[in-house]
């Protein structure tokens, strides 16, 4: 069953609605990038609350119109209205009072949010019918959803991927070094105006499949993620993009597996999954390679103090130390040094002595600086260096 | 007399989370009672699950489990992967609430009144008085054994919250303006910083018991940002907060209660929405007129 969800084999809808979220989380990725960058992420907290009011507003007014309530685009409309109302607070209480932006952010989610839910209410009493399935707006819900709203999803995923596309430069430039952007020419406020905006087009738009309690984890998960597998902007875009794709993928065809499994949770764990395995393998910044760094660093010195300590005829006791010479062949399994190790041994303090002198010349005061008990000389002085700076090893000797 | 409970429970829980949620705010961790509200969901539900029953005692201890998990995991993921506290809080707190969600879901299937509804809105209205009938209920022993527990829980932990609040009065508001200073005056911040998350844990877990999390989400941010609006002393702000808080919880009570009757509806509206939405207007007014609205250079003294 699992095999046939992931290989799209459950039939037409289910097939749309699983590349649906993938585009929606492909967006979601490639957004929220900007916005964990320019560290904005919570912002798009506040907004995904706030569409909630909308979406129930724009339900009671097509009902009052006389049409059918659950006409998503119509939903989608409301929510973007009452997300851009949200932001506008966030903005205007940040600009005009003394509150910080994590006041506006948590004031404006808690409001808009227990607004809209006193309008839940309203709807539940005013048309009993028709109104089931509004709450699948707050976590999300695949089952049953038609072909255009799937469709509409896809659309609109891919629309925000173009536009993210479109806009990279400026946001990029905008999220890391505002200064700079303005002297580019940048208009501050227009860029941050449109990463909002893209903000507020992934929430409205993943709404029916995440619900705007978890969409927000769709903007934040794949950026962190991401960002463990590179130093630069551009490739952390795309790898977001494909992180955020991914989740969106598994979760909505896990979910298609079973009745009472939740898309959002899904998909917001699967990425969750995608963000422990950047954490762990991840190379560079991840914490396996991280390890291995330390312990290659760790057997390093051992090796070097160890052979240093042959060389002045210094027993050695360290357990790890006398494993590591032992492996290399330095030591014989009586603790006595091999041939091989003591010429190891004497290179390690000829090495040490060069060091020494090249720390107390001026002259390569540059090349000092590498000193770090470990680099063996050659990597850093050229052959002839060495030589000379042999000569003034010999001068030492003669005096 | 039957709303006198579910009202005094609602007040209790708004000055519980509002009186902690002052210094969060002047510490800029407003958002930590959005994280907890978040996080304590899936300990809620596994302790519901291994119980298999809807009592206080196994859900209390599963949130606060929860809670510890989620601050273990957010300071593993900003150690380990170098990630600045908000975006480490942003991932652990939405991975553990789609958990708590997913829990929550599996449950349902064996039919247990347990749902996301609860969760997220409480059920404030639910906790009414059967017995306390007319003023002399209040003398009669049998009459008063049948409040329900959580206006006892809540206001213990309110009583609480309280005692933290004067026995570590100077302390605190010296480490929230100027932690260097407190650290050279021999104490120790960050214990106290720890102190009063573990307090706001407190109080939020208790009121997400008793009244849903958009109350503990409104009443940790909307009346100590009011009330900061409306002072530059910290004894006044907690004061107008307290202030804003009971009087939210009141209005926004009787408004949902009798706010449609009144417009002639048949159907009451959810009171914790409704008294997160009337925190929200003192907000917005406050940011409108209060007298110290605008950004000032000058320091704010305690």
């Amino acid at each position: 069953m699992i095999w046939d969800a992931l290989g799209l084999q459950l039939g037409y809808n289910a097939t749309l609605v699983t590349l649906g979220a993938a585009m929606l989380g492909m967006g979601a990725g490639a957004t929220g990038t900007y916005l964990y960058l320019g560290k904005r992420a919570l912002v798009s907290d506040a907004i995904s609350h706030a569409t909630l009011p909308g979406v129930v507003l724009g339900f009671i007014a097509m009902v009052v119109m006389g049409g059918e309530g659950r006409f998503l685009p119509g939903l989608m409309l409301g929510a973007a209205l009452s997300a851009g109302l949200g932001l506008l607070a966030v903005t205007w209480l940040t600009a005009r009072t003394r509150l910080h932006e994590d006041a506006a952010i948590g004031a404006v989610l808690s409001v808009f949010f227990g607004f809209g839910v006193v309008l839940l209410t309203v709807v539940q009493v005013m048309d009993t019918g028709r109104q089931a399935g509004l709450e699948t707006f707050l976590l999300g819900a695949t089952a049953g959803m038609l072909r255009n709203e799937a469709l509409t999803i896809a659309l609109g995923g891919a629309v925000i991927l173009l536009l993210v596309r479109l806009l990279h430069r400026p946001m990029i430039l905008v999220a890391f070094d505002p200064e700079y952007a303005v002297g580019q020419g940048m208009r501050l406020r227009a860029v941050d105006l449109a990463m909002m905006g893209l903000a507020l087009g992934i929430t409205v738009t993943g709404l029916k499949v995440v619900g705007l309690v978890l969409i927000v984890a769709l903007l934040i998960i794949p950026p962190v993620a991401a960002r463990f597998w590179s130093e630069r902007a551009e490739i952390v875009v795309i790898i977001a993009g494909l992180i955020g794709g991914a989740a969106g993928y598994f979760g909505a065809a896990l979910s298609a597996t079973a009745p009472d499994l939740p898309t959002g949770p899904l998909i917001v764990l699967s990425a969750f999954v995608l963000f422990v395995l950047s954490l762990l393998l991840a190379p560079g910044r991840g914490v396996l390679a991280a390890a291995l760094r330390h312990m290659r660093f760790q057997r390093r010195v051992h090796l070097r103090q160890g052979l240093l300590a042959l060389a002045s005829g210094q027993p050695v006791y360290e357990p790890l130390t006398l494993r590591l010479l032992r492996r290399a062949g330095f030591l014989r399994p009586d603790g006595v040094a091999t041939d091989a190790g003591h010429a190891m041994a004497a290179r390690a303090r000829l090495d040490e002595r060069r060091w020494q002198t090249l720390r107390s010349d001026p002259q390569f005061e540059a090349a000092a600086a590498r000193y770090d008990g470990l680099t063996p000389l050659e990597e850093v002085l050229t052959a002839d260096q060495i030589a000379a700076l042999d000569r003034g090893l010999g001068l030492a000797g003669l005096r | 007399m039957l709303s006198l409970s579910p009202l005094l429970i609602g007040i209790a829980a708004a000055v519980a989370c509002a009186l902690p949620g002052n210094f969060l705010l002047l510490r800029r961790q407003a958002l930590i009672g959005d994280a907890i509200s978040h996080v304590v969901l899936p300990g809620i539900v596994a302790g519901f699950l291994l119980t298999g029953m809807v009592a206080t005692l196994p859900m209390m201890l599963g949130a606060a489990a929860a809670a510890l998990v989620s601050v273990a995991l957010i300071e593993t993921i900003r150690r380990l992967g170098r990630i600045e506290p908000g975006a480490a809080m942003g991932v652990v707190f939405t991975a553990m609430f789609a958990a708590g969600v997913l829990l929550l879901e599996q449950s349902a299937a064996s039919g247990v009144h347990l749902d996301v509804q609860h969760a997220l809105y409480g059920n404030l209205e639910s906790l009414i008085w059967l017995d306390g009938y007319g003023w002399g209920a209040l003398a009669d022993p049998a009459a008063l054994s049948t409040l329900p527990p959580e206006l006892l829980r809540m206001g213990a932990v309110l009583l609480c919250v309280l005692l933290f609040i004067a026995v570590l009065w100077r302390p605190l508001a010296l480490a929230t303006f100027d932690e260097g200073f407190a650290r050279s005056m021999g104490l120790n911040t960050g214990l106290l910083g720890l102190a009063l998350v573990a307090m706001a844990a407190l109080s939020a877990v208790a009121a997400f018991d008793a009244v849903g999390s958009i109350i503990v989400i409104a009443m940790f941010i909307c009346p100590p940002a009011s009330a900061r609006l409306m002072t530059d002393r910290l004894g006044r702000q907690v004061a107008w907060s307290v202030l804003f808080a009971t009087f939210s919880a009141v209005l926004g009570y009787s408004l949902a209660g009798y706010g449609p009757i009144w417009l002639g509806f048949a159907n009451a509206v959810s009171a914790a929405g409704m008294i997160a939405t009337v925190s929200g207007l003192i907000l917005g007014l406050a940011a409108l007129f209060g007298p110290c609205r605008h950004r000032r250079s000058g320091a704010m003294s305690g």
